[in-house]
């Protein structure tokens, strides 16, 4: 079973029917209790940093998801469920500490380069073609991006792929049974449903 | 690189996808029938959509029920990016529209009658679920004011001004229908989609005139949009969302091949 993590992110159905597409058996998990029983955990994400991490604090998740990471189990966060990985956030007003899985925080796009939010479809460049969760797919695929912030891993050996946005950043990282994407696989199409199933077969 | 991005915009009445032959004509009434919102949804899924605006033209409370399905359905098997406009006056409106699969929401009159609303919604979900839909229409040399009703009334507002406002309260994406070109398929209304796009940090859409895949290459580059939408020439069969790609692709456009 895999536990979708539901903290109110907007976009929960659509990650739930593609991870269903995936050929996952997803269980929306809106408390801690069957966390640890999961055979793999998927933390979505759209809106900002501190409601995320605020509405997992108050629905118990937030030490629940720290606690599944460390059983070695396959995790996967997406969006603001990656940059949830990281300490700290520079969005407006952020005072939230992030789950501190990666060391790093999450900055804005430059307004002065580019059109923020970054909408649309951006080439996806893999760093680590061996990455599990990127097998089947050709290195520049077209992933959805929506997002105004993206994180600074400092440990330069998790950075998976990454994609050029006014500035070049890091737009999947992987350690271990860790896996987190910028863009969402839920709404890319194709390649994105690859993606998921590679993460489904990894149970 | 990032692309630009190519959405096919259904019309949705009774259910139906329906098309006026001009700007206002569909609100009143004068349409053409043209198919299953989710059957056509699927279809621009398969030739390669970058993403899907559903807009309820007539946002009954009737009509209401029938887009949430809509958006339902055609979310669980499309795996796109999903707008949704039309009726959309409060947070509640649009939490219910994002919790039934859309990604974005698109406020146009209720954004002009009530501003807040943009900040409200921002702050809720993100200035990226937040489309203001701008519907303008040149009354001068250097001048565009908005419209609503169907382009019948004034709102009292400068065009380039209300998408400076609407960023600065937190929208996220500014579309921008031309009424002078809605429906002629002369050409979107490149002088306005450049001023605006210029003016605001934000992404801009060009909406309305798309006649044949040239006018998708000016506006993207003589107008610098960063999407191009269109309804008819893609409902009646005239080009696929492959056609344009392709085309845009000739002109040196980035585009998501498929």
């Amino acid at each position: 079973m895999i536990a979708l993590l539901d903290y109110g992110a907007g976009n929960v159905r659509s990650v739930q029917k593609a991870l269903t597409a995936a050929g996952g058996d997803v269980q929306l998990v809106p408390n801690p209790g069957t966390v640890a029983q999961a055979d793999a955990v998927v933390l979505p994400g759209v809106g900002a940093f501190d409601d995320c991490i605020n509405a997992m604090q108050r629905q118990e998740l937030f030490e629940a998801a720290r606690a599944f990471v460390s059983t070695g189990k396959p995790f996967l966060g997406i969006c603001v469920g990656y940059q949830a990985l990281f300490e700290k956030s520079e969005e407006f007003n952020s005072c939230a500490a992030g789950l501190g899985i990666f060391e790093g925080s999450v900055v804005r796009f430059p307004d002065t380069e580019v059109k923020v939010p970054q909408i649309g479809w951006n080439e996806v460049q893999f760093s680590k073609p061996d990455c599990p969760i990127l097998q089947g797919i050709e290195s520049g695929s077209h992933f959805y991006f929506v997002h105004s912030y993206y994180p600074q891993p400092k440990d330069e050996s998790i950075v998976a792929t990454r994609t050029e946005y006014g500035v070049d950043f890091v737009s999947a990282v992987w350690r271990d049974n860790v896996f987190a994407t910028q863009f969402h696989p839920e709404k890319s199409q194709k390649v994105g449903l690859q993606l998921l199933t590679n993460f489904v077969n990894l149970i | 690189m990032l692309a630009k991005r190519v959405i096919p915009c259904l019309d949705v009445h009774d259910g139906q996808v329906t098309r006026g032959v001009q700007f206002g004509k569909a609100e009143a009434g004068e349409l053409r029938n043209v198919g299953d919102p989710v059957e056509l949804a699927l279809e621009y899924n398969r030739q390669g959509a970058d993403e899907m605006v559903f807009f309820d033209i007539t946002a009954s409370a009737h009509e209401r029920k029938t887009i949430v399905d809509v958006i339902e359905r055609a979310g669980d098997q499309c795996f796109m990016p999903l707008t949704v406009g039309g009726g959309i006056r409060t947070v509640e409106d649009m939490s219910t529209m994002l919790k039934a699969g859309a990604d974005k929401v698109s406020i146009n009159s209720s954004a002009i009658a009530n501003p807040p609303l943009i900040r409200e919604g921002a702050e809720k979900f993100g200035s990226q679920c937040i489309v203001v839909s701008i519907d303008a229409k040149q009354t001068g040399e250097d001048t565009w004011r908005v419209f609503t009703h169907g382009g019948r009334k004034e709102a009292g507002l400068d065009a380039i001004d209300w998408a400076k406002e609407a960023v600065a309260l937190g929208a996220g994406e500014i579309v921008l229908n031309s009424i002078d070109a809605d429906g002629t398929k002369a050409g979107y209304d490149i002088e306005i989609t450049h001023r605006i796009s210029e003016n605001v940090g934000v992404p801009v859409v060009a909406s309305g005139g798309a006649g044949n895949l040239d006018h998708m290459v000016d506006v993207l580059k003589q107008g610098q949009a960063d999407a191009v939408l269109a309804a008819s020439i893609f409902h009646f069969g005239e080009y696929t969302v492959a056609d344009v790609k392709r085309h845009l692709a000739q002109a040196e456009i980035p585009v998501r091949v498929v």
